[in-house]
């Protein structure tokens, strides 16, 4: 096992932004599907970008998922109502995602599965799915090594590490590190750090610009100057900004991109926008 | 995988907390390292944190000589810090400290334990009042 095949079904934060103004970095919520070169497959969050990834699953006849979770905010989940996966008895599905000092992970998936907010519960879905808290300490699936820690963000919310022998990847889609310090911070005192250190790719939070994150602090999320930052102590090679303001058109997105390249140093690595359908391989 | 080491996420959140307020505070972690303290404590303590680094508690507690109001010395399981630590709930108690600057200071002292999950403990906080 080393390659890593990172297809964004969904890369926009808060709420589904269909429409005109959206059509080049795309209005679906955060979906990641992460392929391994045995064919197994991972997905990372359930927004609304799940359900086309959902219709292309069943075409490839996909029965084993696994899907993890970062935190349970509706954009987050919203979309797993509508996975077509969950609707196949053929279909085993493990969800992992943070675990709650309160309730666990089924009892709190099940709300968004119950009136007056859907019309089926959780307990009557088709497919056979396990519920799982993700492990204090690294683990596998299909090879792939996983960890996952609690990250800045209001509620359990967790970022995601995936390495193989020959890549690695970390998934901080909802994350506000600056709250609890990035500059003048040792890493191990930096949210998210030692889920990010060194790797090849780097999903993170870059919500807002400067003025807007200004009137926005502790919501959990960035400014790209944050984002940037937050790469630079983290030592990633390749930043990919993510979790679009739903306010931001694709114009105001390319404008946040040339912000974020424009804080670049000249030997740093220039930060791009995720958007829906891109695919980034990894060797 | 090779990753770097991390405090745990309460910990960090719990040191921006203290980094924020006027009242000497310190934190542990779940080992009974002390892993930071404000810039309030660092007035009584007389050197920054960056300079004394992380240490045991205990170590940095004695330091200050604390003792109880006979003058004995306070055993380190009479301290608010270390009962937190070891039997992982709130403790409070007053005391009488030698700061580094050689000035005696009543203080008391309240240390309550920092629980991620019911079954995870991640270290304790110490707050230090001025009587």
């Amino acid at each position: 096992m080393s390659s890593l095949r990172l297809k964004i079904w969904g890369c926009r934060g808060s709420v589904p932004t269909p429409g005109p103004k959206t059509v080049a970095f795309g209005g679906n919520t955060s979906c990641v599907e992460v392929g391994l070169d045995d064919g197994a497959l991972l997905v990372l969050d359930a927004g609304t970008g799940i359900i086309d990834l959902g219709l292309d699953l069943v075409d490839r006849g996909v029965r084993r998922l696994h899907l993890l979770l970062t935190h349970l905010h509706l954009d987050h989940l919203e979309g797993l109502r509508f996975f077509a996966p969950l609707w196949d008895e053929r279909v085993a599905l493990d969800i992992w995602g943070p675990p709650s000092p309160l309730l666990g992970l089924q009892e709190r998936i099940a709300r968004a599965f119950s009136p007056p907010l859907f019309p089926i519960e959780l307990r009557d879905v088709p497919a056979r799915v396990t519920f799982r808290d993700v492990p204090r300490e690294p683990w596998s699936i299909n090879g792939v090594s996983l960890a996952a820690n609690l990250v800045v963000h209001p509620g359990p919310t967790v970022g995601f590490r995936l390495e193989t022998a020959g890549s690695s990847f970390a998934y901080l889609p909802d994350h506000e590190p600056a709250l609890a310090g990035i500059v003048e911070r040792s890493s191990d005192w930096i949210s998210g750090a030692a889920l990010a250190d060194g790797v090849d790719v780097l999903f993170h939070d870059a919500q807002y610009f400067e003025d807007e994150y200004e009137t926005r602090v502790g919501w959990g999320h960035s400014s790209v100057s944050d984002a940037v930052a937050f790469r630079r102590v983290v030592g990633a090679r390749r930043l990919l900004l993510f979790h679009h303001e739903p306010q931001h058109s694709d114009d105001s997105l390319e404008r946040l991109e040339a912000q974020a390249q424009s804080l670049a140093a000249p030997d740093e690595p220039k930060a791009e926008l995720a958007r829906e359908g891109m695919v980034i391989e990894l060797p | 995988m090779g990753r770097r080491r991390q405090k745990h996420l309460v910990l960090i959140l719990a040191r921006e907390f203290a980094s924020n307020l006027a009242t000497p505070t310190l934190i542990a972690d779940a080992d009974g390292t002390l892993v930071f303290y404000n810039e309030a404590a660092e007035e009584v303590v007389g050197h920054t944190f960056a300079e004394s680094g992380e240490m045991q508690v205990d170590e940095w507690t004695s330091s200050f000589n604390p003792r109880d109001e006979h003058g004995e010395p306070l055993p380190p399981e009479r301290r608010p810090a270390r009962f937190a630590l070891d039997h992982r709930r709130p403790a409070h108690d007053r005391f009488r400290i030698t700061s580094r600057d050689g000035v005696d200071r009543d203080v008391a002292v309240t240390a309550f334990p920092l629980f991620a999950h019911a079954d995870e403990f991640v270290g304790v906080v110490a707050i230090f009042w001025r009587c």
